[in-house]
């Protein structure tokens, strides 16, 4: 039956998304009715391309390109097999060639050039797509060199603080010490993020690979990637990609053969929000609670165990070998403004079609939501936005014009942060996400500060006195005192940013903060 | 929750001397035992304190500040639903009012049975797909009343 050529490579997604909706049954019954038939297929797990409505999205490697079909339930299989699947046939779930969808034409994928694209945990397919080129490119400079084309290329910290990669990175090359230590912040924990997950199932070797041009470039022999619990699969897909990479030399006592070591280890949080807050993440890993240390000193002089320490987010340091590969200049051509380079965007929540995009940073809020994600789930109008996680604020639809840059978003008091984007439609009620806010923050904040602590409490106590119609002005009046207080007192973000999801809501939808109040004024049980 | 050991002070004391020399061995030994035995006896505090050199009063403190170690056995089948924001914006809450009003179950509270806990978790990183729900670390998107009853255990699964 089957000629003795080679297998047809045919790709279905091991990320935790696409297996959300099914991506291991499709599996499994790819390869059963294709054995079935007597065709010979070679079936890889790749993570996803980030088209996140089309999971499980299947892709048949032809001799024109890779042919996508999605979304594939596990019902569809036979049919499919049957319709010629490894030449690529005429099937209704057919997309066609993945590289012409409108959604990757309109990307530009440097940190997520090979997500989706190749096995994620094989070093020779990490390789074969440019990996490693900047590790070797930075093995052949020294750290000061390393240090200053990060500094040029205008890269500054994807966590959502913005701040300029190149010097923390300095400040830690120039501190001196015995041991200095590396450290990945992946505690993803804003809602509507998951970026760094992708990554970590994807593309596992992208981030080890930023981390070890870390090392070297300060002089760093000890790292740690600090991961989020609530992710299993990208936990275990890193572990065994650290085992890889020190099997393979690029961890280990010398990287690559050079005289540099690092060692790299992936540590679990445990449920804690605040943890992504780097000095709480910091008490984390020396296994104590995570509570937030005062500033300064700063942790790039007293960081983990006192030393000097680079903590950067996942997507800093994922973006680091493309600029040593090619250039500080060329990445810094993309972009606007001071926010030079790519975003990875994730858009979620009440969206058609959501899922990641990376894109030079000035790209429109409405571009994204409308012309990407073609609007809401629901099909209903779309009525507030939510960007930058639970601090960030609450914009209208009318502000969707907003460039999605650092600067652009901070001038109508919105916030970037990791670059995480939740849609709602017109059901949402403001004065409840506004009352979401403090009880996230009371139940996540570290309980150090006062103004956060005691603060969200009290948030949550006036929110449900406005909502009930009791004294509302003299309730609102206190609202913003409130907020004032902990936006200027709070020790760290999580209070200090706090007001920003509650004061956006209450600006911009003051008609939620009106309402007669009524019994159950709780979620609507209707809908469907 | 089947696949648990039960508690006992043997084991977990191989378990913390097996970590005891990591850096920072708390939270890894800490994990290490509820995914042996299901959570952190009481018993454990004085095994690491004296493995790591620490007080009792420093590992109760890490233990009870973070929303992951239980210090009580699971009785029944663990759900984890998320409710962030971008489960919100589809529905999470309508699905937690739905539990109780259909099924007399309690997010992280009481419940009228002990087959299954469910608990709030923020954000499992499905931000597109949900709402989403982590059972036995299997994640599960789109999320709606019929499919979470099923994962509760409350109804079998259509199909």
């Amino acid at each position: 039956m089957s000629a003795p050529t080679a297998p047809v490579r045919v790709f279905i997604p091991v990320d935790a998304a696409a297996l959300s909706v099914g991506a291991e049954a499709v599996a499994q019954a790819v390869s059963r009715e294709a054995a079935a038939r007597g065709i010979t297929i070679d079936l890889v797990r790749n993570g996803s391309r980030g088209m996140l409505w089309l999971e499980p999205l299947v892709e048949v490697e032809t001799p024109q390109g890779r042919i996508a079909y999605g979304p594939v339930a596990a019902r569809d299989v036979a049919g499919l097999v049957d319709a010629g699947l490894v030449q690529g046939g005429e099937h209704p779930l057919r997309l066609g060639l993945v590289d012409d969808l409108d959604w990757m034409k309109r990307q530009q994928r440097l940190t997520f050039a090979r997500t989706g694209v190749i096995d994620p945990l094989s070093l020779s397919d990490y390789r074969a797509h440019d990996g490693l080129a900047g590790l070797k490119a930075a093995l052949a400079l020294t750290g000061a060199e390393i240090v200053e084309i990060v500094r040029a290329s205008g890269l500054r910290g994807r966590g959502g603080a913005g701040f300029p990669t190149g010097i923390k990175w300095k400040t830690v090359h120039d501190a001196r010490a015995d041991q200095k230590y590396i450290v990945c912040n992946a505690d993803e924990g804003d809602s509507g993020t998951f970026a760094d997950r992708m990554l970590f199932e994807g593309d596992p070797f992208l981030t080890i690979e930023g981390m070890v041009i870390a090392a070297i470039a300060v002089g760093a022999t000890r790292g740690y990637i600090y991961l989020r619990s609530e992710y299993p699969h990208a936990y275990r897909t890193m572990q065994r990609a650290i085992l890889k990479a020190e099997q393979a030399g690029i961890l280990g006592d010398s990287v690559l053969g050079s005289a540099h070591a690092f060692h790299l280890e992936v540590r679990l949080g445990a449920g804690a929000y605040i943890c992504g807050e780097e000095t709480s993440l910091l008490e984390s890993l020396e296994g104590k609670r995570g509570v937030v240390r005062a500033k300064p000193p700063i942790p790039a002089l007293k960081g983990l165990f006192g030393q000097p320490t680079i903590v950067n987010n996942v997507l800093s340091f994922a973006a680091v070998p493309w600029i040593l590969q090619h250039g500080a200049q060329v990445y810094a051509d993309f972009g606007v403004g001071r926010s030079r380079g790519t975003l990875p965007v994730q858009l979620g929540g009440n969206v058609r079609r959501g899922g990641l995009i990376e894109l030079a940073f000035g790209i429109s809020l409405r571009e994204i939501i409308e012309d990407l994600g073609g609007g809401t789930l629901s099909g209903r109008p779309i009525r507030a936005v939510q960007v930058g996680g639970p601090l960030g604020a609450y914009l209208t639809a009318a502000q969707l014009n907003v460039a999605m840059d650092y600067e652009a978003l901070a001038a109508i008091k919105g916030m970037l942060g990791h670059g995480g984007i939740v849609v709602f439609d017109d059901s949402v009620d403001m004065a409840q996400q506004a009352r979401f806010a403090f009880a996230f923050c009371a139940k996540e904040s570290c309980g150090k500060c006062t103004p956060c602590r005691i603060g969200a409490t009290r948030g949550v106590e006036t929110m449900d006195k406005i909502i009930a119609g009791t004294e509302r002005p003299k309730n609102l009046a206190i609202l913003r005192d409130l907020s004032k207080l902990m936006t200027d007192a709070s020790l760290c973000a999580m209070g200090g940013l706090t007001p920003n999801p509650v004061l956006s809501a209450l600006d911009h939808f003051p008609e939620d903060f009106d309402r007669p109040a009524g019994p159950a004024k709780n979620w609507p049980l209707a809908a469907e | 929750m089947a696949g648990y050991r039960m508690w006992d002070d043997d084991g977990a004391r191989q378990i913390v001397g097996g970590l005891a020399h990591l850096e920072g061995a708390t939270l890894p030994i800490l994990h290490a035992l509820q995914g042996e035995f299901g959570y952190v006896d009481a018993k454990a505090v004085p095994l690491i304190a004296d493995a790591l050199n620490l007080s009792r009063a420093e590992v109760h403190g890490t233990i009870s500040f973070y929303h992951d170690f239980k210090t009580a056995p699971p009785v029944g089948r663990v759900v984890k639903l998320c409710r962030a924001e971008a489960c919100q914006a589809l529905g999470c809450e309508t699905l937690v009012a739905q539990l109780e009003r259909d099924h007399g179950i309690r997010v992280d509270g009481q419940s009228a049975t002990d087959a299954v806990a469910v608990e709030t978790v923020y954000c499992l990183g499905n931000c597109a797909l949900g709402p989403s729900a982590l059972v036995d670390g299997a994640l599960i998107g789109r999320v709606d009343a019929q499919r979470l009853a099923e994962l509760c255990g409350l109804v079998s699964a259509a199909q």
